[in-house]
């Protein structure tokens, strides 16, 4: 038990990288009304660009921005897969998801490249838990602000529109292709920057490293929205619910591991859980519609 | 004002599904005309619509709009010269949204959305005095999500944002068809009353004859994709159900035209 609170900081830290990856995903899969399966490429390609500008003498805050660029620019090959070649969003992302295996191996020029805390000044280190759990705090509060601010611009409302009734958006004169478009690309850029710190995290950076993080995703994004959901109706508080629910997941993450679970069978777990965690609301609809139908078929009786 | 030339449209050309929508339609509305549309199931009246708004591309002809040629220009470029209310009620407003960012959103019908804030001061204000007039009890629900509203709420909802930014011609697709009959009235008063005051030029598609009859200027009747009767003035204030009925029959060569065909849903 005291092991596993001594791991609650360091599962706290990258509970909020990955948080900042669901908020990614949040604008995809909440915002958008699509599952954009891009993630499992681009987060690995923010990690990859990352170590790349960095071993190559670039300095951190241009590594940074860069290895953001690089996912707006898988975001944007998705959302033209999308929108110009009528490719469902489904498989836009898994085309482009694979794609990036092979430019991510490009990027590595092989299968992993490190990253030495001790070489370069990093922001975020599994050796420096405290400072590194204050900075990614800061990283999380300044991305929901300004996405708090963004959607609350007229851009930002036609964006909704767009996820919410594409029909109602294009009769407002919306452009509803390009909107899909501009939410998955920044989307993507907020998946390859939680890429970009979980490789300094971690002091280096694979080509697998984004495997699952779609589920990871989702699972931060529906942990938030049933733990916090009730509570938090404020679009910034609901970003804020998210990145809990990252947290909440990398907390259960490393119970389950200090408990005895083959690390393995991680995977098969997460899979799991957010496929249960899915089928609640699903579960729950047709209880209740069930539920209903007999009333409803006497109404209709009694009307005759 | 709005100029239909010669306009076809086939759906699923070439295959055991094929069916000519729109066969050879002209249609040319003044300033100020208030048309009410009849005519059968399939009569092409909502492909009449769709093809206006851009929905999907003509297959041949020319749609101008105040002498703008807009045949081949995308649905939301052209939107910033129509008002459109659909038959659906969940379809002309978004759910998730509050009923002042709807309106707001539908406030900036042809402009450029950029980084400004979606709402403003001054806009609220004026929301509220428009949703006043709906006596709905709206203007004090501003910031409640639209799904939350029943349909009738939310057409009126949709028609004030059709025509809060005076739109060249507005479209009405059956917008009372799936409300109940006393809901169904209040909101065609409503329409009337603001085509009315703002001077609209509309088209207003609906499957109640007296509706069509006693409402606009001008009735059209569609059958087979074309335009079978078109009749305005002294004359349509005259009209009466059992004229059109005969018209029908006459026209389509259909001897048993009866309500039922024309009411058809």
């Amino acid at each position: 038990m005291i092991e596993f609170l001594n791991a609650l900081p360091g599962a706290a830290a990258q509970g909020i990288i990955w948080g900042i990856m669901a908020i990614g995903v949040y604008i995809t899969y909440k915002i958008l009304d699509i599952a954009d399966l891009t993630v499992d490429g681009s987060f690995g390609t923010g990690g990859a660009t990352l170590v790349l500008c960095m071993t190559s003498g670039m300095g951190l805050p241009l590594s940074m921005l860069i290895a953001f660029l690089a996912g707006c620019l898988t975001g944007f090959a998705t959302g033209v897969f999308h929108t110009k070649f009528g490719i469902p969003a489904i498989l836009a992302g898994i085309l482009t998801q694979l794609g990036l295996y092979s430019v991510n191996l490009r990027i590595l020029g092989g299968a992993n490249l490190t990253l030495s805390d001790r070489k370069y000044k990093l922001l975020v280190n599994l050796k420096n838990t405290y400072p590194s759990l204050l900075i990614c705090t800061i990283f999380a509060v300044v991305i929901i602000a300004v996405l708090y601010w963004f959607f609350g611009t007229e851009m930002g409302h036609s964006l909704r529109a767009t996820g919410c009734n594409p029909a109602m958006a294009r009769a407002n004169g919306i452009n509803t292709e390009k909107n899909k478009i501009i939410a998955i690309i920044l989307s993507n850029g907020l998946v390859a920057l939680s890429g970009a710190l979980l490789a300094q995290w971690q002091g280096f950076a694979d080509v697998s490293m984004g495997r699952g993080a779609i589920v990871i995703g989702l699972a931060a994004v529906i942990i938030g929205e049933v733990i916090f959901g009730k509570i938090f109706k404020n679009f910034a508080l609901r970003l804020a619910g998210v990145v809990m629910g990252g947290i909440v997941y990398y907390a259960v993450i490393t119970f389950v591991l200090r408990l005895g679970l083959n690390a393995n069978d991680l995977k098969l777990l997460s899979a799991l859980v957010v496929a249960v965690f899915l089928a609640i609301p699903y579960w729950k609809k047709t209880w209740s519609e069930n539920r209903r139908k007999p009333m409803e078929e006497g109404a209709k009786d009694a009307g005759n | 004002m709005l100029e239909i030339k010669n306009v076809y449209k086939t759906f699923n050309a070439g295959t055991i599904n094929e069916k000519k929508a729109l066969r050879n339609l002209n249609l040319t509305l003044n300033d100020g005309d208030f048309v009410t549309v009849i005519g059968g199931n399939g009569a092409g009246k909502s492909t009449m619509l769709n093809m206006i708004a851009g929905v999907y591309p003509v297959d041949a002809g020319s749609i101008t709009i105040n002498g703008t040629d807009v045949t081949g220009m995308k649905e939301h470029i052209r939107a910033r010269y129509l008002g459109r209310v659909f038959q659906d009620p969940m379809m002309g407003t978004a759910a998730d949204m509050w009923i002042e960012e709807n309106m707001a959103l539908a406030g900036r019908r042809g402009q450029r959305r950029g980084l400004r804030w979606a709402i403003n001061g001054k806009e609220r204000e004026e929301f509220k005095e428009l949703l006043k007039e709906l006596e709905l009890g709206l203007e004090n629900r501003l910031a409640t999500k639209v799904g939350l509203l029943s349909g009738g709420q939310r057409q009126a909802l949709t028609l004030l944002m059709a025509t809060m930014k005076r739109p060249d011609l507005l479209l009405l697709d059956e917008h009372t068809a799936a409300l109940d009959p006393k809901t169904a009235a209040k909101v065609l008063e409503l329409t009337d009353k603001l085509i009315e005051e703002e001077g609209l030029t509309a088209l207003m598609i609906t499957h109640n004859m007296r509706d069509a009859i006693h409402y606009g200027n001008r009735l059209i009747m569609m059958n087979e994709g074309q335009i079978i009767l078109d009749i305005s003035g002294e004359e349509k204030k005259k009209l009466t159900v059992e004229d059109l009925l005969n018209a029908f029959s006459r026209l389509s060569g259909d001897e048993f035209a009866n309500d039922r065909i024309l009411l058809a849903k």
